[in-house]
C-alpha cells in the first residue's frame, strides 16, 4: 500500500525538478498520438526540436513567439498569486492589441509612438481586466466566469471592428490599416524577426519578481492569495490589492498585444493570438507562478509551437499536437505539484 | 420599426429558441449536477468539443447517428472522470485542471478530426438529425410545430428537467449529490462516500455536456468545425449561477439566454444590417455578464463548491 503524507516543506531543487518531470510525462504521454498518427515518435521530436532550437535563426523564431506568453504568462502568475482568477488574458491581449495598433497609425517621430503603443496596450489590457475584478468586488460575480465570458465579448468586438469601420480599405480581408513604418518595433538581428518586444519581454521578468518578492504591493498580494482573513487583520485592504493586481495583471497582458502589433504582425487581424492567453496559464502554472520561472516555461511553449508547425510539414502528425502538449503539460504540472505537498510513503507490511 | 418586430417573433423564432437551449439546457444541467456535488467543471467547453467531434465522426463512419450520440455520451462521461480524477481523486485545483481539460479535450479534438478527416476546403457534412412530429401534440397552433415538431434531442432535453429535478431531491442518491456538496463532513459520518459520489456526480455532468456536443454536430450543423462550441461551455457556466444551481431555474436560464441569442440572430437578418452583425453576436455574453451581476450578489453556491475532501484532514 502507498499512501500520501503531509510534507512540511520541500527541498529547492524541487522548483527545477518538478515542471521537468511533468514536460518529460508530457512528450511521453503525447508520443502516442505521433505513433498513432503513423510518424517515427523520435524523428518527429528531432524535427520539432532542430525546427525550434536547432540553429540561432529557429532560436529568434522561438523567442518572438516567446514574448507574448511571456507577458500572458506573468499576468497569470501575477493573477493566480492574488488568487484574482484572471482567464482573461486573451481578452486583454485583443484589447493591447487594438488600442496599440490606433495610436500606431498616428503619424509621430517612431520611438514616442512605440513608447505610446506600449502605454495604450498596456492600458486597455487593464481596463478589461478591471472588469471582472469590480465585478467581484462590487457584485460578487465569480471572476473566472465573468473573465472567460469577456474573452468573447473582446473578440466579437475586435472582428465588429475590422471588418466593418476599421476594415483596411486596401485589402480584401477582414485586417486593419498598417501602423505607421516608423512605428515598427527595430529588429535587432538583421535578417530574423528578433524584435524589440522581446528584449521588453524578457526584461519584465525579473522587474515582475522584483516587484512580488521584494516591495510592499508584492506583499500584499502574495498574502491576499494566501490567506485573506489574515491581510485583512493585517490591515491590508484585499479590495485595493485584488484592483492593484488586476490592473497590473491586464496591462502584462495588453502589452502582449502591444508586442505583437509592434514586433510582428504591424496590424490586428482576427487570428493575431493564436490562444496566447490561455497559454499563458499553463506558462505560470509550469513556472509555479514565480517570474522567472516565466520566462524557461514560455520559452519551452513557444518551441513546442515553432516546432509543432516543421514536424507536421515533415511527418504529417497534425500541428495541433502542440495544443495536446499544452493541455497535457498544465495537467501534469498539477499533478507534479502534488509532490511538493505530499510525500508518497509506503505503508503496511509489504511481505 | 413594426416590420421588425413582426419578422422577429414568429412561429420559426420560438422554435429558433427551443433549437438553441438545447445544448445549453444540456450543458447546464451537466455543470449543475457537478457543482451540486462540489466540483466546478471549468473542462465543459472542451469536454462539449471533444464529444461534438467523437461523436460526429463515429457518425460519419458508421453511418448511424444514435451511435454517434453514444459515443458522445461516453467521451462526455471519460473526460468527467478524468477531471474527477484530478480534482476529486487528487484533490487538485478545480480552476486549474478545468482549464488544463478544456486545452487538452481542444487540442485533442482539433488533432483527432484532422489525422481522421484531413484538410478539407469545405468541412465534411453529415444527414443529421430529422425534426419528428409529435402526433397530436404538434397539432396545437403556434407551440405545435415550435416545440413539437423537433429533433429528437431537444423532446429528451425536455424531459431531462423534470428528471434531474427529480433525481436531485426525490433519490437518495440526489440527496447523497446535495450533502456532499453542502457539507462533505457530515456526509462521511452518515456513511455517504464522498469521493464515490462526486465521481458519480461529474460523470453524469459529462454525459450531459456530451449530449449537448452531440447536438451541436449531429442536430444543428451537421458538421464539425473548430468553433462548433464557441463559448456555449462558459455560458453554461454562467447560466447555473444565474439559475441558483436548481434544475428548472437553470433550464429557465438556458431559455432566456437562448431568447436573446435567436433574438440578436433575428436582428442581424432584418433591417439592421448597418450594424455589424458581431455586435449582435457578443449581446447574449453581455447579457450573461449583466445578468450575473444582478444575480450573484443573493446567489447562494453549494458550500464546498471547490473544496476537496481528504477524509484524514479533520
Amino acid at each position: 500500500m502507498f499512501r500520501l503524507e503531509a510534507r512540511s516543506s520541500t527541498p529547492a531543487w524541487f522548483n527545477l525538478a518538478l515542471p521537468l518531470i511533468a514536460i518529460v510525462a508530457t512528450l511521453i504521454l503525447c508520443s502516442g498520438l505521433i505513433a498513432v498518427a503513423g510518424a517515427n515518435i523520435v524523428e518527429a521530436y528531432g524535427v520539432m526540436l532542430s525546427a525550434s532550437l536547432g540553429d540561432s535563426y529557429a532560436i529568434t523564431e522561438t523567442l518572438v513567439r516567446a514574448a507574448p506568453m511571456i507577458f500572458t504568462g506573468l499576468a497569470v502568475a501575477i493573477a493566480f498569486r492574488a488568487k484574482f482568477w484572471n482567464i482573461g488574458a486573451e481578452g486583454q491581449l485583443l484589447a493591447g492589441a487594438v488600442a496599440s495598433c490606433f495610436v500606431g497609425a498616428i503619424p509621430m517621430p517612431g520611438y514616442l509612438a512605440m513608447l505610446l503603443m506600449a502605454v495604450a496596450g498596456a492600458a486597455a489590457g487593464a481596463l478589461v481586466a478591471l472588469v471582472p475584478a469590480t465585478l467581484r468586488i462590487k457584485f460578487k460575480v465569480d471572476d473566472v466566469v465573468s473573465s472567460l465570458l469577456l474573452n468573447s465579448v473582446i473578440y466579437y468586438a475586435l472582428m465588429a471592428l475590422i471588418e466593418g469601420p476599421w476594415k483596411d480599405s486596401f485589402s480584401g480581408y477582414p485586417i486593419s490599416p498598417p501602423i505607421e513604418d516608423s512605428a515598427n518595433f527595430p529588429v535587432l538581428i538583421e535578417g530574423t524577426r528578433l524584435h524589440l518586444g522581446v528584449i521588453v519581454a524578457l526584461i519584465a521578468a525579473p522587474l515582475c519578481w522584483f516587484l512580488i518578492a521584494r516591495t510592499t504591493l508584492g506583499f500584499r498580494i502574495r498574502v491576499t492569495g494566501e490567506n485573506p482573513e489574515a491581510a485583512r487583520y493585517g490591515g491590508i485592504n484585499v479590495q485595493r490589492v485584488l484592483i492593484s493586481t488586476a490592473l497590473l495583471s491586464g496591462a502584462l497582458a495588453g502589452l502582449a498585444g502591444a508586442g505583437e502589433v509592434g514586433g510582428v504582425h504591424f496590424q490586428v487581424m482576427s487570428d493575431i493570438s493564436p490562444g496566447y492567453g490561455y497559454s499563458g496559464i499553463v506558462v505560470a502554472m509550469l513556472a509555479r507562478l514565480n517570474p522567472l520561472g516565466v520566462v524557461p516555461a514560455a520559452v519551452f511553449l513557444a518551441a513546442v509551437m515553432t516546432g509543432a508547425e516543421a514536424m507536421s510539414r515533415a511527418t504529417g502528425v497534425p500541428a495541433f499536437l502542440s495544443d495536446v502538449i499544452q493541455g497535457t503539460a498544465l495537467l501534469a504540472m498539477l499533478v507534479a505539484l502534488l509532490f511538493t505537498a505530499y510525500r508518497v510513503r509506503r505503508v503496511g507490511a509489504s511481505a | 420599426m413594426t416590420a421588425v418586430f413582426e419578422q422577429i417573433f414568429q412561429v420559426g423564432f420560438l422554435a429558433a429558441i427551443i433549437r438553441i437551449a438545447t445544448p445549453l439546457a444540456f450543458a447546464t444541467l451537466g455543470e449543475m449536477f457537478s457543482e451540486r456535488a462540489g466540483v466546478l467543471n471549468l473542462g465543459i467547453e472542451g469536454i462539449i468539443l471533444l464529444s461534438a467531434m467523437t461523436g460526429f465522426t463515429a457518425a460519419s463512419l458508421s453511418g448511424s447517428l444514435w451511435l454517434g450520440v453514444l459515443v458522445a455520451v461516453l467521451t462526455g462521461m471519460l473526460m468527467g472522470a478524468v477531471h474527477a480524477l484530478f480534482t476529486v481523486a487528487l484533490g487538485l485545483s478545480q480552476h486549474v485542471c478545468g482549464i488544463g481539460v478544456t486545452l487538452f479535450s481542444s487540442g485533442l479534438a482539433y488533432f483527432l478530426y484532422r489525422l481522421i478527416f484531413g484538410q478539407q476546403s469545405v468541412p465534411p457534412s453529415i444527414k443529421g438529425f430529422k425534426p419528428v412530429a409529435i402526433p397530436l401534440l404538434s397539432d396545437i397552433p403556434i407551440l405545435g410545430p415550435a416545440v413539437f415538431s423537433q429533433f429528437t434531442l431537444v423532446y429528451l432535453a425536455i424531459i431531462a428537467v423534470p428528471l434531474a429535478a427529480f433525481v436531485l431531491y426525490r433519490t437518495p442518491w440526489g440527496l447523497s449529490v446535495r450533502m456532499v456538496g453542502e457539507n462533505p463532513r457530515a456526509a462521511d459520518s452518515a456513511g455517504v462516500s464522498v469521493i464515490a459520489t462526486r465521481f458519480q456526480a461529474v460523470i453524469l455532468g459529462g454525459a450531459l455536456m456530451g449530449l449537448a456536443g452531440a447536438f451541436l454536430t449531429m442536430a444543428q450543423f451537421n458538421a464539425f468545425t473548430f468553433g462548433v462550441v464557441s463559448g456555449r461551455g462558459w455560458v453554461a457556466i454562467a447560466l447555473v449561477v444565474f439559475g441558483r444551481w436548481d434544475p428548472w431555474r437553470s433550464a429557465g436560464a438556458a431559455l432566456l439566454f437562448a431568447f436573446v441569442d435567436a433574438l440578436q440572430l433575428r436582428m442581424q437578418a432584418s433591417g439592421l444590417g448597418h450594424i455589424p452583425y458581431e455586435a449582435f453576436l457578443m449581446l447574449p455574453f453581455i447579457f450573461t455578464i449583466v445578468a450575473m451581476a444582478f444575480m450573484s450578489r443573493n446567489a447562494v453556491a453549494p458550500s464546498a463548491l471547490l473544496k476537496p475532501f481528504r477524509r484524514e484532514e479533520r
